[in-house]
């Protein structure tokens, strides 16, 4: 039985389409759902989930939100998603030298900015991190990365 | 009578205002558009959480219900969520939906007390003498979900406290550009059984029967589930009713724009007509001067 999987935010379709695996950041701990997997209802926390069809594998950052599995299907809502191949390093880069600095300004006695802040430096790094490790080659011929044609 | 330069300064004003109601139109129809398609860009997510929601509920030998879903005996005191526009300009789509709202309530055996989002809401209210509880103005144009989540955050923490027994939201749903109609949706508590009412076509699937395995649990699942629901919900209703607003805006730019048109039309026939009348009255001088030289010269 094939698997589908979708992936959406609050104001987006990140993907829709059929899959071999998912592999998810649950909240307890990275998971892989293959097809014909018992249904299964999860929060999610911060982390890269990926969609493997075939050879080619997508990946997206997630930051919280819930998956739902089904055996024939998968549907991740995210609270926070974006597509790994568009990332715009410069700006990832730029962010997280924004929320360090921000972050260096406050004491964590001023809790709700302070949480605030480490979240999205948290965000900012997971981005970061995931653009480096999980791009694929063709998204990148150069050093940088084209802004257009990567889908395919 | 008007001067002719008083006339002509009066066209001139008048043809000025008309073009600025005309870009008003333009940059209204287009951000109408855009922001249906925004309302569009959420259904999935909607369909899928309220599909989630669904399966939640029908498992079987599901003792606790979850106290966000659970209606309370007795609405002594009954929140809404009013969305209304920063601005005016756009014919009656303000007042329409606070009318709409005031009416709705009136008859409510309960304490109702207000959530506006837009000023003019809560300019409107503050004169009705309505009860505030809270105000979000200056929303972005183009909101992202994270701007108005906190409103549906509000929503819940004030229902979970015990400061409000029912939540409802009122907005204005986009129909099409010429028509814009006033709705009220309950938020809390939850109603799974009515279909969520914007929620399209989540009856394509149909799993059921077999258990879930929860991680972490049942209740934690729910927890985050139901408000960001709520949330999701008072985002939809929001790009709705900016959807109906840059409309109902559109029109009465156009409106105004053909007001302006006969106007200008109007004022130039009277215009050219004082024009020929003081010619006429010139030539008239001159035919009767030279008329009079002849005369004294022939005498």
């Amino acid at each position: 039985m094939p698997l589908r999987c979708e992936v959406a935010t609050q104001d987006k379709l990140l993907f829709e389409g059929p899959v071999d695996m998912v592999i998810a950041p649950g909240s307890e701990g990275e998971m892989g759902i293959l097809p014909d997997h018992a249904p299964l209802l999860t929060t999610l926390g911060f982390g890269v989930l990926r969609v493997r069809q075939g050879s080619d594998e997508q990946a997206f950052t997630i930051a919280g939100g819930f998956m739902e599995v089904q055996p024939d299907v998968v549907t991740v809502l995210a609270d926070v998603g974006e597509r790994v191949d568009e990332i715009d390093l410069q700006r990832a880069e730029a962010a997280k030298a924004r929320a360090e600095a921000a972050l260096r300004s406050v004491t964590p006695a001023e809790a709700d900015q302070y949480l605030a802040l480490e979240n999205a430096l948290r965000r900012s790094t997971l981005r970061l991190e995931a653009a480096r490790r999980f791009r694929r080659p063709s998204a990148r011929p150069g050093k940088r990365a084209p802004t257009n044609d990567e889908e395919s | 009578m008007p001067s002719a330069r008083e006339m002509r300064s009066r066209i001139r004003s008048v043809s000025n205002i008309s073009q600025v109601t005309r870009a008003l139109q333009a940059v209204s129809a287009s951000r109408a558009r855009k922001a249906e398609q925004a309302v569009a860009a959420t259904r999935p997510y909607a369909a899928k959480a309220w599909q989630v929601l669904q399966h939640l509920s029908n498992q079987p030998g599901r003792a606790y219900l979850h106290p966000l879903l659970t209606e309370r005996a007795a609405a002594n005191r009954i929140l809404v969520v009013l969305v209304t526009g920063d601005r005016g300009l756009c014919g009656a789509y303000n007042i329409n939906v606070v009318r709409y709202a005031l009416e709705r309530f009136a008859r409510a055996q309960a304490e109702v007390s207000y959530v506006v989002i837009g000023r003019k809401g809560r300019e409107m209210l503050v004169r009705r003498r309505g009860e505030l509880r809270a105000e979000f103005t200056g929303l972005p144009a183009e909101p992202v979900f994270a701007d108005v989540s906190a409103i549906g955050r509000l929503a819940v923490d004030d229902f979970l406290s015990g400061r409000f027994d029912q939540v409802y939201l009122v907005y204005t749903d986009y129909v099409n550009l010429l028509k814009q109609v006033p709705r009220t949706v309950k938020l809390l508590p939850l109603e799974l059984e009515t279909g969520g009412g914007r929620v399209a076509d989540f009856a394509g699937h149909a799993h059921q029967g077999s258990a879930y395995i929860y991680e972490p649990g049942e209740t934690e699942l729910l927890d985050q589930i139901v408000p960001r629901f709520t949330a999701l919900q008072v985002f939809q209703a929001i790009l709705e009713s900016q959807a109906s607003e840059h409309a109902a805006r559109m029109v009465a730019m156009r409106n105004a724009t053909e007001n302006a048109k006969e106007l200008v039309a109007a004022l130039r026939l009277d215009y050219n007509k004082a024009r020929q009348q003081s010619i006429t009255n010139d030539m008239l001088d001159i035919a009767g001067g030279a008329e009079a030289l002849a005369q004294a010269g022939g005498a």
